[in-house]
């Protein structure tokens, strides 16, 4: 199972940095890893790739010592090492960037490196050494911050570097980044790679976890497959392809593309005229969006994670409220201000798959019953007399629906939380979807799903394209909006970035919009 | 969190195993004080059951059923009400204000009036918490404490200004004859049947009981208290179905301030007849073990507020036979609420290990 | 106008000063705690507790052999001071136990403590003293006396600046320049030390604290044994360093809870803690001096004055008196382990 990878004929003369053997970790009846043996090459980039839920966190957070494996031996350096807690991962020279940062956002940089790492009682003597510290490490490796400023005031990319600061003012020389560019603008990412590939020539190992192949292949020089908490297969970057990871992963040869015919465009159903949106920040998230959605079509927004998709979405669907502009559907204003209600948005045949399942699109204990009615549950056919609830007709509809999209297990009874993302997604999906609605707001449809899913999401997503619906979809996933879109707005710290035809862009400039930057605007 | 757990060990087993934990170390506090716990435990259970103390412990049954309701409702929607003490006390000043104001021609129409006083002068003592919790974000639970300060300040202004009556204690007027509730020994009477005389159990009890039937209906089998549970388990998600936190947050707490201040009907207006200083005596606080002991399902705090009632009722025994001070009830009370309620997990985390590796022995 | 200065706002002042003492112990108690992540609606019943541990303990002391005491003199003081942080922390423990280690409910917890706390003080005092849960009166020796300042007296007779040192600055027990020196010392530890540092980071996000190789568990607990210490010294001051001397049912009569408030109204901040608390002293001088008020347009009853600090406390919490952000992880267990 474990092979060493040999990185520049360095075979065995210098002990691997890291290597793990036979470890196990159970989360209660779920085996999160499952006798995962691996090897990592001193000095050697490696990527971890897997599913959703692979194990490839897990298993990098037990060699962190976030959690404690139930079985299984480490050697850092050849050396055997006990990694009982974070604070021996620190150590043995590991560091981590961890896919949410755990930084403290009212902390100044400075305080965030420090914190941990003081030198003495008093903070004094650390803080004045830890300003000097950054300062060479900015120098050394492109990684400029301002020490002064406050975590919450800068952006996730300067907090990416923080983190890695952190790890290189511990002295790490093993630095592990989980899904590193998962908030990165392409172009962040590139700037990320060049540290990365800056940090290997000074001879630290670095492992990345990812679900893009992409990166693994520009990145690395030997790669992981994680599959259901095993390792499938370790293997030379040089000597794979995309596809032959994907199938690793997946286990089957499986369809990157989305099979779709041409779009048949009808009239204009929504036009959104100079949404703005004020957060209670003061910060403006949204600024004066414009554009008209159309039966038929699929309109696909990009872009990275926090530039102003969520606040679109929550205007349309009534959650939250516009603090300038108005949204009209069929020519007719609909309320965006603060008194707008969702349940209302719903009666005027705009349904909503939201971005985070757990926190808004389900209840999770609620049983699924409970559920597939949620949002519509002041409906006729749900409601019985005197405000009571119709729970006879509540259950049969859930039994069809999880017929209808193949929920397993296909009990109405379960609560939400028992299901798998996959599963869970195509609860909200079917609720949404089976009210047939005018409009579909749909944001992150295939976020924590597995891949089978993945390919019945999007075909439900087309399905209700043909029927003649307008679709707006979100995704931070580029290769999604790539696939599902027949019109793509990209967006950029709450503006509309620029607006593009699948058939007539290409990654690389909608990844330049995605950072601000207008391709044509320059040329 | 139960997720894991088979239905009779979440609801059953460990419910008792926690109760069974609190008793325990009541033991201890019982013994550290120079008591026997088996004399104590007697003296008790024959204070509460016998011919009359069983009179005085659904009495105080009454009262904990409506308060352990008015918590367990706020629960639901993830509203932690500490309030009940306040909510009962004003509302025990609606109830003598109505049945001093008019001499009512018959009990039944008396009942109705004061249940309608109770209901809205309880109600409205917890909608400003309410209302200050969904707008402004102030704590629930700081501002029902302050709340409850307050109204034992205006009762306390009350029933030796305004509201005064003749003679210098701090009572009010005694209310009408007519206002009388029937008692236990009266009802039972009806149907030909026995019950000691001047026990304080009286026909608030039975409202008590449709009570929770009601609130069992409200919760489950309504709309209303599914966008309530919905709100509970999630405000975020009931934002998404349209669900407005404003408007479950007052609902739920304006239920459970009207629940609380029914505990009046059954105090101020079926015993005391008159508008007393102190009349809640601790009732809406045990109303938050009650609620934490019957997982908020008026079922269980059926059953937890007989056993508080027969607990304050033995407590009473308690005084008057080996002179232990009342102060025990609020013992055995602090500790159920800290072992059912914060210290659950030290009965649940070894369940939860115990039933899964059983579950996954079953499943390899 | 001297007159006024002197009588009556001196007056007020010096027993605002007196009043704020126990909120201001409290207060900082909850600070640590709160700043740690931990809710803590227990303060009442920790410093119930301490009250009847410094009251019980001191009395025990100093009591004659023949009565079962053990005859300490002036070290009862001490033995009593040290039964109240003992009992306190002991308290402060319990809480740490349900909050940190189990992850329960850290309201559920407050509110039981409390109760607990209400009730054991008076079934143990009535065990021990039988006196209906009152210990005995406090002598001299049992107590803290108030300490005259140098220069206390000569300067007595300075216009103004003698008046102000005499009365109000010289002639408090010790308890009270401790307390002071204590939000000295509260605001140095929280942001020129390590330690406070952590405690702050933990209070805002628990997992940066852990991934940076700190137990969080060791940095909550510590926080929470501050918070026992410093409730055993407000507790203390109110049964040894008040005019009642010696321990009474109840005693604390919701102060844990204006401490709460004073909190909030501080923004977790030391040295507006140390303000929030002189302001709630001074409410309670006001109530106690003016039994009613006469506004001139309406008489207030003394039960209003009662209130006032609870209906201010209302006010500050619905944010009319700026918003209070309180401490991000605050209340939620932390859970590493999916």
């Amino acid at each position: 199972m474990s092979s060493t990878t040999n990185n520049a004929g360095r075979l065995d003369a210098v002990a691997p940095a890291i290597e793990l053997s036979g470890i196990s970790k159970a989360f209660g009846p779920v085996q999160a890893n499952k006798d995962i043996s691996m090897t990592v090459a001193k000095g050697a980039i490696h990527g971890i790739v897997g599913e959703n839920g692979a194990g490839k966190s897990t298993l990098m957070s037990i060699l962190y010592g976030f959690y404690k494996a139930d079985a299984g031996s480490v050697k850092i350096d050849g050396v055997p090492t006990q990694i009982n807690d974070s604070h021996d991962a620190i150590a043995a020279g590991i560091g981590m960037v961890h896919q949410h940062f755990m930084l403290v956002d009212n902390f100044t940089v400075l305080e965030n490196v420090v914190l941990g790492a003081e030198e003495g009682a008093t903070l004094g003597p650390s803080l004045r050494k830890a300003r000097k510290e950054l300062k060479r490490l900015a120098d050394e490796y492109e990684l400029d911050v301002n020490p002064d400023a406050l975590i919450e005031d800068i952006s996730v990319g300067f907090q990416q570097r923080v983190e890695i600061l952190k790890a290189l003012y511990r002295q790490a020389e093993i630095l592990i980044l989980d899904e590193p560019t998962g908030v990165l603008t392409p172009d962040e990412a590139d700037h990320l790679f060049r540290i990365l590939r800056n940090l290997k020539e000074q001879g630290k190992t670095i492992v990345i976890i990812t679900h893009k192949l992409r990166e693994i292949m520009d990145v690395t020089d030997s790669v992981s497959v994680m599959r259901r908490g095993e390792m499938t297969k370790t293997i030379a970057t040089s000597t794979t392809s995309p596809e032959d990871l994907a199938e690793a992963m997946v286990g089957r040869r499986v369809l990157l593309e989305v099979d779709k015919k041409p779009a048949v465009v009808g009239e204009t159903v929504m036009q959104m005229k100079g949404l703005s949106v004020t957060d209670v920040h003061g910060v403006k998230r949204l600024k004066n969006v414009s554009f008209e959605l159309k039966r038929g079509e699929i309109l696909g927004i990009a872009g990275v994670a926090g530039n102003g998709q969520s606040e679109l979405l929550e205007v349309i669907s009534g959650i939250g409220a516009a603090t300038s502009g108005e949204v009209l559907m069929h020519g007719e204003a609909i309320d965006v201000s603060k008194h707008a209600n969702a349940e209302l948005r719903r009666k005027r045949g705009i349904s909503h798959v939201p971005e985070d399942r757990h926190q808004r699109g389900l209840v999770m204990p609620f049983m699924t019953w409970e559920n597939t009615a949620f949002g519509y549950h002041n409906e006729p056919e749900y409601s019985g007399k005197m405000g009571l609830a119709n729970q006879h007709h509540m259950k049969e509809d859930a039994r069809e629906k999880m017929e209808r999209f193949d929920i397993r297990p296909p009990n109405p009874q379960l609560v939400a939380s028992h299901f798998s993302g996959g599963n869970q997604q195509k609860i909200v999906l079917a609720r949404e979807i089976e009210r047939n609605p005018d409009v579909l707001l749909i944001g992150q449809p295939t976020r924590g799903v597995d891949i089978g899913a993945i390919e019945f999401i999007h075909q439900q997503i087309v399905n209700l394209r043909d029927a003649g619906k307008a679709i707006l979809l979100v995704s931070v996933e580029l290769d999604e909006i790539q696939a599902l879109s027949d019109r793509i707005l990209v967006m950029f710290d709450g503006v509309v970035q620029g607006e593009r035809l699948p058939e007539n862009t290409n990654e690389g400039e909608l990844g330049l919009l995605m950072a601000g930057v207008d391709p044509e605007a320059n040329s | 969190m139960n997720k894991n757990l088979p239905k009779w060990v979440d609801l059953g087993l460990i419910p008792l195993l926690t109760l069974l934990l609190a008793f325990a170390v009541s033991g201890l506090v019982v013994l550290s004080i120079g008591q026997d716990p088996v004399e104590v435990v007697q003296v008790m259970i024959k204070g509460a059951f016998n011919p009359f103390g069983i009179g005085h412990t659904l009495y105080f049954t009454t009262s904990f059923i409506f308060t352990g309701l008015a918590v367990a409702v706020a629960f639901h929607a993830r509203l932690f009400n500490i309030g009940g003490e306040g909510q009962a006390g004003i509302a025990g000043v609606g109830v003598a204000l109505v049945m001093l104001s008019y001499d009512w021609p018959h009990w039944s129409i008396a009942l109705l009036v004061g249940t309608l006083a109770a209901l809205a002068f309880g109600a409205a003592w917890a909608a400003i918490p309410a209302y200050l919790q969904a707008k402004r974000g102030s704590h629930i639970v700081i501002t029902t404490i302050m709340f409850n300060l307050i109204a034992t300040a205006i009762i306390g202004y009350l029933v030796v200004g305004p509201m005064q009556g003749e003679g210098s204690q701090p009572q009010s007027e005694r209310f009408p004859a007519s206002a009388s509730l029937p008692d236990f020994h009266e009802i039972f009477g009806w149907f030909g049947l026995e019950f000691a005389k001047h026990a304080p159990a009286n026909i608030s009890f039975f409202i008590a009981l449709v009570a929770a039937l009601l609130v069992w209906i409200l919760i489950w089998k309504t709309r209303l208290g599914y966008e309530m549970r919905a709100f509970g388990h999630s405000e975020k998600a009931a934002v998404y179905a349209g669900i407005s936190p404003l408007k479950i947050t007052m609902i739920a707490m304006l239920i459970s301030g009207a629940l609380s201040g029914l505990m009046a009907v059954n105090t101020v207006q079926g015993e005391a007849e008159r508008l007393l200083l102190g009349s809640v005596e601790g009732a809406g606080f045990i109303g938050i073990a009650v609620a934490l002991m019957g997982r908020s399902h008026p079922v269980g705090v059926l059953l937890a507020a007989f056993l508080f009632g027969i607990l304050t009722q033995g407590g009473a025994e308690l005084q008057f036979e080996l002179g232990i001070p009342a102060q025990m009830i609020t013992v055995i009370q602090a500790l159920i609420i800290m072992f059912t309620g914060s210290l659950e997990n030290l009965v649940r985390m070894p369940m939860e290990k115990i039933f899964i590796r059983a579950g996954k022995g079953a499943t390899s | 106008m001297m007159d006024f200065l002197t009588n009556d706002l001196l007056l007020l002042s010096d027993s605002a000063v007196r009043n704020a003492i126990p909120l201001l112990l409290a207060c900082l108690a909850g600070l640590y705690s709160e700043r740690a992540g931990i809710f803590d609606i227990g303060l009442e019943g920790k410093m119930l507790v301490a009250a009847f541990a410094a009251g019980a303990f001191s009395a025990i002391a100093g009591m004659p052999a023949y009565d079962g005491g053990w005859e300490m003199g002036a070290w009862s003081v001490w033995i009593g001071l040290g039964a109240a942080i003992i009992a306190s922390t002991i308290f402060s423990m319990i809480h740490a136990f349900a909050s940190i280690t189990l992850r329960g409910n850290q309201l559920i917890s407050g509110v039981a403590i409390n109760f607990f706390a209400a009730g054991i003080t008076v079934l143990i005092g009535q065990h021990w003293f039988r006196m209906g849960g009152q210990t005995p009166q406090l002598r001299e020796g049992q107590r803290f006396e108030p300490i005259s300042l140098p220069f206390a007296e000569s300067l007595k007779d300075v216009p103004i600046v003698g008046d102000i040192y005499y009365q109000l600055i010289s002639g408090h027990n010790i308890i009270v320049y401790f307390g002071f020196i204590i939000v000295a010392l509260t605001w140095w530890v929280l942001y020129r030390t390590r330690f406070g540092l952590r405690m702050r980071a933990v209070g805002e996000n628990p997992g940066a604290v852990d991934t940076a190789g700190i137990s969080v568990v060791k940095l909550r607990y510590s926080a929470l044994i501050i918070t026992g210490i410093l409730c055993g010294l407000a507790g203390a001051y109110l049964s040894l360093g008040t005019a009642a001397a010696g321990f009474g049912k109840d005693m604390t009569a919701g102060r844990g809870f204006i401490a709460l408030a004073a909190l909030i109204f501080a923004k977790w901040k030391p040295i507006s803690a140390m303000g929030a608390t002189l302001l709630f002293g001074m409410l309670e001088a006001i109530g106690n001096k003016y039994q009613t008020l006469d506004l001139g347009f309406v008489v207030l009853p003394g039960q209003f004055m009662q209130a006032l600090p609870y209906i201010l406390t209302v006010v500050i919490l619905a944010g009319f008196v700026g918003k209070a952000i309180p401490p991000k992880a605050g209340g939620e267990p932390y859970v590493k382990e999916r």
